[in-house]
């Protein structure tokens, strides 16, 4: 398991300097350290989060949002409609809710498709192992900085450490 | 029928008074006509135009400002784009940031569509950004009242919120001419 203070310095030390984003159990323990380390704003829709996000990639940050998969159907026509035609790209840190089938009933539908979901948007992802994590992180900043779209790192449930483990 | 209906004027008219009183601050302007009025009006590259992902400026501009506290970040936008992205109005007035400008330009309805009418002729949408926790609120009538309250506004700590009630005439005004990468692209460098 991934203690969440080394994920957030794992993505400070690739420059990510502009966090929001709305919560997840399995993201408590990441935000709890953001918000220690004073690094987080919070927003109350996924949406309002993609669009703080461009805005401060606008002015200079690299910004990454934080959200339940769920999110990611809020935040459809925000991706699409702003990061992606205008090439303002983010890092999306999104929790895998209805993996295998194995959650609440309104995570299932999300959980089976997110990944189709996000190819047919052609936004890259790739999902965070603990023993993949360097390759991983370094991927991400790489996809930022090339392809100038959001780009999704996926959070399964147990890989980091959340509030109570 | 509104009240004030032909007395007010029109948001390009209105727009106007605002951009001559503008400079070089980074100025978010929503999607639909708005975004084409102000680039037939005084294109800048302070301007970010919109063109799509309604509701969202006021949260764009708010990622500008967070992360330019030391510049004067403006929004223009619609009472359509305000309702739609509402829960935004609730970030603002809890971050509290000094350097926002929210400026809603209110004609009552989705002018871009075909003015079917919104809802804001019953819900004062300023009086819903000072319980979210705004600052400064004014609401404006006509163009030398909004000259006075932006003036004065450009000159106080935020957030504030200016909302001009407007009437539903559109100027022509083209498409916006600049591909969207290249919007980006320049308004950074503009921001800088």
């Amino acid at each position: 398991m991934i203690e969440s203070d080394v994920f957030v310095q794992s993505l400070q030390d690739l420059g990510v300097n502009f966090f929001t984003g709305v919560p997840d159990s399995i993201l408590g323990g990441i935000i709890a350290e953001l918000m220690d380390r004073r690094l987080y704003t919070p927003a109350v829709r996924e949406d309002e989060a993609v669009g703080m996000a461009a805005g401060a990639y606008m002015a200079g940050k690299m910004p990454a949002v934080l959200m339940q998969n769920s999110g990611l159907g809020t935040s459809l026509n925000a991706l699409i409609s702003l990061n992606v035609i205008y090439r303002q790209p983010c890092i999306l840190i999104v929790s895998w809710r209805g993996q295998g089938g194995k959650d609440a009933p309104e995570h299932l539908v999300m959980g089976e498709v997110m990944p189709q979901f996000l190819d047919t948007m052609k936004i890259p992802h790739r999902t965070l192992t603990e023993k993949t994590a360097g390759d991983d992180f370094t991927w991400v900043a790489e996809t930022f900085r090339k392809q100038q779209i959001p780009v999704a790192l996926f959070i399964t449930k147990g890989v980091v450490k959340g509030l109570h483990p | 029928m509104r009240p004030e209906e032909g007395t007010l004027i029109s948001r390009a008219q209105a727009m106007a008074a605002l951009l001559e009183l503008l400079t070089d601050q980074p100025v978010v302007v929503c999607n639909g006509f708005p975004s084409r009025e102000a680039q037939k009006i005084a294109d800048r590259p302070t301007h970010f135009y919109m063109i799509g992902s309604m509701g969202n400026a006021s949260a764009i501009a708010l990622g500008v400002a967070l992360a330019k506290p030391n510049k004067q970040v403006i929004t223009f936008d619609g009472d359509g784009n305000v309702l739609m992205g509402m829960g935004t109005l609730a970030t603002v007035g809890a971050l509290k940031p000094k350097n926002f400008i929210h400026v809603v330009f209110d004609n009552e309805v989705y002018g871009t569509t075909g003015n079917q009418p919104t809802i804001s002729n019953v819900v004062p949408l300023e009086k819903v950004a000072k319980a979210a926790g705004y600052v400064n609120t004014v609401r404006v009538l006509d163009r030398d009242d909004l000259i006075y309250e932006f003036k004065d506004l450009l000159k106080k700590d935020g957030p504030s919120m200016l909302l001009i009630k407007v009437n539903e005439f559109q100027e022509e005004a083209e498409r916006i001419l600049l591909d969207p990468p290249d919007i980006t692209k320049r308004f950074m460098r503009a921001i800088e």
